[in-house]
């Protein structure tokens, strides 16, 4: 339905010249391709001509079986060779695929793990993993399929209009002068009916939308008890979708329609002539014949270069997803690796500012704070006001646009990154819990952690019990995002971690948001012995965790009140 | 988590034959689109085969007019091939939109019986939207799955029977070649697909999760310091990975790479057959390059087939969800015998009702029991989860009832028409849907003889008007795709306005603040109970803010109803609701809706006792 000639979107050229910058085997490949379809050319000119060959000695010059006996063996041959080259240049391109598809994939892994957190939203990062691991298998068909046609699309109807020309020069010119006409034709075709197809595509659009319009409704239509009456506009609809449609493929058809009309017709024409001039005698049969075989080769690449262009079209854009960001510039980063030790010096927070890109309105507004050694400090504030964003800030996950942050006189800026983030334990507010062991998910807190240490953090935060009653204990396997624990466990699971790491200083958001009751109140116990001699940065808003704290910072979009106890 | 999609093993595949039978309605239209496509072929071949008898015809010097015929005969295969295809195209593309309504049609006649808890689909777009894709995708059948193999056979047996005409032996070998082509080598490089994906699966699943770990923990692994160990561990999934590909490269090519050597070798072998058969006088020389050219053209047959296959592939695991949709059974099943409908004014009666949702294990509703009274405004406040959406379904007969029961001025709903329960109490979801569509066309959803009047009066109850004067069109704006060019507020106000209109004895509104800011939402849920004003109402919102305008909030968890009263009555008892109550006036203290509720520390003493707070049972730094 889609058409290449009637869609106007820029192309940067047939290759994207970013697939030959970010993936190493691809250069070699395309010389590789240039050489195959050469050997390719060449075999079909060399059957071609043992066919005509064959067929003329024994038709017209009346030689027996034996005597072209060894022009059918080199027929054998050339057949087996074309089918041999083919494989061969499929076996490269699944290489070339396969190599090019792991440049792209480490580079976007390298990449993405640079940028951060703050470089790659959760809703794409999730999407992105689709692109770098299925997507861009799709690129297996733009290697197999659609690179090598590109380039015997130009050297086999090359290679042709020469060899023909040596032998009869006329047809040579017709299908000089027709194979480009093809292209030309379906730009032309493409030009005049673009602004139709386009124009119906509107309206295909809105009519396409109809029935999901109507399902993603059907709960609010029952409620109306309007439901079992939209089952006419549902066939209406489509019917007015079917009818429109049919309208734009006639047109969009067309351009096809042209391409295997002046192929197949470009072929008769070459026949006739060569079959009259033949009959004249200005020509053998074995000339004829040769040009008759080699003239629909001529077009075969051409028809088919528009399938394959189609089957792409999706792994390109599946790279071209890849490249823009691998194109995001990485955020710089301080050197100093000897981090002051926050549980003795003061963490200085002087008129801090975040903005997310794309949003108008600063996530934090000139905020000043000073957290002291031993300090547990509550965060308080309406949702959206940039709780979360602090502690990010604070984490090095989210840049720091202006003011500043200092530990003990240094800026946030010019320490190293990871250095600092040692000096740190985080609970965040919907914590991560990864596919893997119970175990090795506490272990995240402290990578190198001893099987005793591990049980000792699950213990301290209150999961002991419960890790006590699964089967295998803490080898348990989790399912994707901590499936088979309660919001509580998770939570508890978080605080582990930061028992595990055993950091000066502590940053929990909301550990408590979500939870009943009784949950809060287990997981509100963890929490209080965590805080024991650390200094601790708690966004709350519970009264109970509010209550733990030495001071509460109250947050506003607009401005700050910090209440001093 | 979308990223395993992927990876995911074999879904239960529908049948071949229940797939194919969807094609039923439009056979008629199959089979010609198919036998255009036939004559595309042939005359692909036909063009090969009259320009090589014309050739050889010519080259054994007749008078011309012998070669009139011929001549013709190139001219008319070499014009009709485009032109069969145009009609194959466009009979199949018709064809495949004629079964899209009678599918359409199917499925939507189904899915109204499901909807709303029938189907998970329900509760996630993306899914819902998957089955109206799977719908669609089932039109590749009649274009891509099925045509393929009728041409296939069609052309076989006429070009082998042709060629058989002609030298029995030529024809032996094309349908000798053909056969291995369409047999053998699919069944040989689906074997080597098959191993080769197998050994792929496993290292492709370690791939996706190290990379899944790496994106949606990048906060932990970051913040951890182990981002590095992560990406290391991707890069050696990665490694084993392309290994495995580059060692199993070319197995794709072979299948192509055969058919091109039997293609060839067809060619070879009819040509060596026909050169005994011209030498010994079996066939005239005319024949001879005719049989050789043929088989090179009839290849063409078999190429479409693999795409064929898998088109079918696809169009089966589309029909394996489709028929999961079609064959799901009913949430609520339909009274052997109705009760007759009872009249107003209504009592709605919820006596210790457990329920649960079908395809949930565990009841959402535990002993719950609810009585609104006419004009009497009920709020149900509780943590999501808590069974406060599920008390909405079962009153509008959504869900079935366990046990205990929901009765309509002492009738059972369960003995009433759903449509009858549904006349009477009416619901404003969180998701009110918004068609895509006019103002105006989604108020008549509510009722549709409504006059504009009656329409811009229901406007104004839920404070529209200001908005419907700036907008040019008024009534008759566009509202955009499921009401994507209305504010979040706005679409919850006309949803309620289409409520309004369609004059419900009881209303359920249900969070109608979720997705709004807050001042939002609380000047939302003032301005609906005003509106309300009069009628029985259950105000389902995890919010307080406002509620000591309503007669009886329940205060439900884990699927229980823990507290209920009036607002005064339940701050004053200090449990839960005053729990939530006070974490809301501290979350909020500086939001700009506190004009609509009383502030926290000059109202009420529980301010005072929070206040003071901090200091009890705290620790010195």
């Amino acid at each position: 339905m889609t058409d290449p000639t009637g869609s106007r979107d820029r192309r940067p050229g047939p290759i994207d010249p970013r697939l030959l910058r970010y993936t190493r085997g691809t250069r070699r490949f395309l010389v590789g391709t240039v050489a195959v379809g050469g050997v390719t050319a060449g075999l079909l000119v060399a059957q071609a001509w043992l066919i005509a060959t064959c067929v003329a000695r024994v038709t017209v010059d009346h030689r027996s079986l034996r005597q072209v006996a060894p022009l059918l063996i080199l027929l054998v041959v050339s057949v087996l060779g074309r089918a041999g080259v083919g494989w061969v240049e499929e076996r490269m391109a699944d290489r070339a695929s396969a190599s090019a598809k792991s440049d792209l994939r480490l580079a976007l892994v390298e990449h993405t793990a640079a940028l951060g957190p703050g470089g790659v939203d959760r809703e794409r990062a999730s999407r992105l993993v689709v692109t770098a691991t299925s997507g861009i298998d799709a690129l297996d068909s733009y290697f197999a399929r659609y690179l090598p046609q590109l380039f015997l699309a130009v050297i086999v109807p090359v290679t042709v209009v020469a060899v023909v020309l040596g032998a009869d020069w006329l047809s040579a010119v017709l299908i000089a002068v027709t194979v480009p006409l093809i292209p030309l034709f379906m730009a032309l075709v493409g030009a005049a009916t673009g602004v139709r197809i386009r124009r119906q595509a509107a309206l295909l659009r809105r009519l396409a939308d109809h029935f999901l319009d109507l399902v993603a409704g059907l709960p609010t239509l029952k409620i109306f008890g309007r439901a079992k009456a939209q089952v006419d506009a549902v066939r209406h609809v489509t019917d007015e979708y079917r009818t429109a449609t049919m309208k734009t493929l006639k047109v969009a058809f067309l351009s096809s329609l042209i391409l295997e009309l002046l192929a197949t017709f470009s072929v008769a024409l070459v026949a006739v002539a060569v079959g009259l001039r033949l009959l004249g005698g200005h020509l053998g049969l074995s000339t004829a014949l040769f040009v008759l075989i080699l003239a629909p080769e001529a077009y075969l690449p051409l028809r088919r270069l528009g399938t394959s262009y189609h089957a792409s079209a999706e792994g390109m854009e599946a790279a071209r997803t890849v490249f823009e960001v691998l194109e995001r510039p990485l955020p710089a980063s301080g050197c100093i690796a000897a981090v002051p030790d926050p549980s003795l010096v003061d963490l200085v927070v002087h008129r801090l500012e975040v903005c997310y890109p794309g949003r108008p309105l600063p996530a934090l507004h000139g905020l000043s704070f000073t957290v002291q050694p031993g300090e547990v400090v509550a965060i308080t504030g309406p949702s959206g006001c940039g709780k979360s964003t602090l502690l990010h800030v604070l984490l090095g996950l989210a840049p720091l646009w202006s003011g500043s942050v200092h530990v003990g006189g240094t800026s946030l800026r010019d320490l190293d990154p990871d250095a600092w983030r040692a000096r740190l334990a985080w609970v965040p507010q919907r914590p991560h819990l990864f596919a893997r062991t119970i175990a090795d998910n506490v272990r995240l807190g402290r990578l190198d952690a001893s099987e005793s240490d591990v049980r000792r953090a699950i213990a301290e935060a209150g999961l002991d019990e419960v890790v006590g009653r699964l089967p295998l204990g803490t080898d348990t396997v989790l399912g994707t995002e901590g499936a088979g624990l309660s919001a509580g466990e998770r939570q508890r699971m978080a605080l582990a971690r930061a028992f595990l790491r055993d950091a000066p200083m502590l940053l929990l958001d909301e550990p408590t948001a979500n939870l009943d009751g009784r949950t809060e109140d287990q997981v509100l116990d963890a929490v209080r012995r965590l805080m024991a001699g650390r200094t601790a940065l708690i966004v709350a808003h519970r009264p109970s965790l509010l209550a733990i704290a030495d001071r509460v910072i109250q947050l506003s979009p607009a401005l700050v009140e910090s209440a001093l106890r | 988590m979308s990223a395993d999609v992927p990876v995911s093993s074999d879904a239960a595949r529908a049948p071949l034959g229940r797939t194919l039978c969807l094609a039923r309605p439009v056979t008629g239209r199959l089979v010609l689109g198919t036998l255009l496509g036939a004559g595309a072929i042939l005359a692909d071949i036909g063009l090969m085969g009259t320009a090589a008898w014309l050739i050889s015809r010519a080259a054994q010097h007749p008078n011309e007019a012998s070669l009139a015929v011929a001549i013709v005969a190139v001219q008319f295969f070499g014009l009709s091939r485009g032109l069969f295809r145009y009609g194959e195209r466009l009979v199949g593309h018709d064809a495949a939109l004629h079964l899209l309504a009678e599918l359409r049609v199917r499925a939507y006649v189904r899915l109204e019986r499901l909807a709303p808890v029938g189907l998970p689909a329900f509760r996630r777009g993306d899914l819902l939207a998957r089955i109206v894709q799977d719908v669609d995708s089932l039109q590749d059948l009649v274009i891509r799955a099925v045509p393929p193999f009728g041409m296939a056979v069609v052309v076989g047996v006429l070009t082998v029977a042709t060629m058989a005409w002609m030298l029995p032996a030529a024809g032996l070998i094309l349908a000798l070649a053909l056969l291995l082509s369409v047999t053998v080598v699919p069944w040989l490089t689906g074997r080597l697909a098959r191993r080769r994906e197998s050994s792929f699966a496993e290292v492709r699943g370690d791939l996706v999760a190290a990379m899944v770990d790496l994106t949606e923990g990048a906060a932990e692994l970051v913040a951890f310091g182990a981002a590095r160990a992560q990406v290391e561990t991707v890069r050696r999934a990665d490694a084993e990975l392309t290994a495995i590909a580059a060692s199993s490269a070319g197995t794709a090519g072979i299948g192509l790479a055969l058919t091109t050597a039997l293609a060839g070798l067809a060619s070879c072998g009819c040509l060596t057959v026909g050169i005994a058969a011209v030498v010994a006088g079996h066939l005239g020389a005319t024949e001879l390059a005719v049989i050789t050219l043929v088989p090179l053209a009839a290849f063409e047959l078999v190429v479409g087939l693999p795409t064929a296959t898998q088109a079918l592939e696809r169009v089966r695991q589309a029909a394996s969800r489709f028929f999961e949709v079609t064959d799901a059974p009913e949430p609520v099943p339909e009274p052997d015998v109705t009760l007759p409908q009872p009249v107003a004014p209504f009592n709605l009666d919820v006596r210790s009702v457990w329920a649960a949702y079908p395809t949930a294990g565990t009841p959402a509703l535990r002993d719950v029991d609810l009585s609104l009274r006419p004009g009497r405004r009920v709020a149900v406040v509780g943590p999501s989860g808590a069974g406060k959406s599920t008390l909405a379904a079962v009153m509008l007969r959504f869900v079935p009832v366990h046990s205990g029961s929901v009765a309509l001025n002492g009738t059972p709903v369960e003995c009433l028409s759903s449509e009858g329960v549904r006349n009477v109490v009416g619901l404003v979801g969180q998701d009110a849907y918004i068609f895509g569509g006019t103002i105006a066309e989604n108020l008549a959803v509510g009722r549709r003889e409504a006059s504009e009047r009656e329409m811009y009066e229901v406007l104004d109850r839920v404070g529209l008007t200001g908005w419907l004067t700036e907008l040019p069109r008024g009534l008759r704006t566009q509202v955009g795709r499921s009401g994507a060019h209305l504010s979040g507020g706005q679409r919850q106000r006309v949803a309620v306005a289409r409520a309004l209109l369609a004059d419900f004895p009881i209303l359920v509104l249900d969070e109608p603040g979720e997705h709004l800011d807050l001042a939002g939402a609380d000047a939302l849920t003032a301005d609906l109970l005003r509106a309300t004003a009069g009628r029985s109402v259950m105000l389902i919102t995890h919010r307080l803010a406002g509620l000591e305008a309503v007669d009886e909030v329940l205060v439900m968890e884990a699927g229980t109803v823990i507290e209920r009263g009036h607002h005064n009555a339940l701050l004053d008892r200090g449990g839960r609701y005053a729990d939530l109550w006070l974490e809301e006036m501290m979350t909020e203290r500086t939001a700009s809706a506190a004009h609509l509720y009383p502030r926290p520390d000059t109202d009420h003493p529980m301010a005072a006792t929070f206040r003071g707070s901090p200091d009890d049972g705290s620790r010195t730094p």
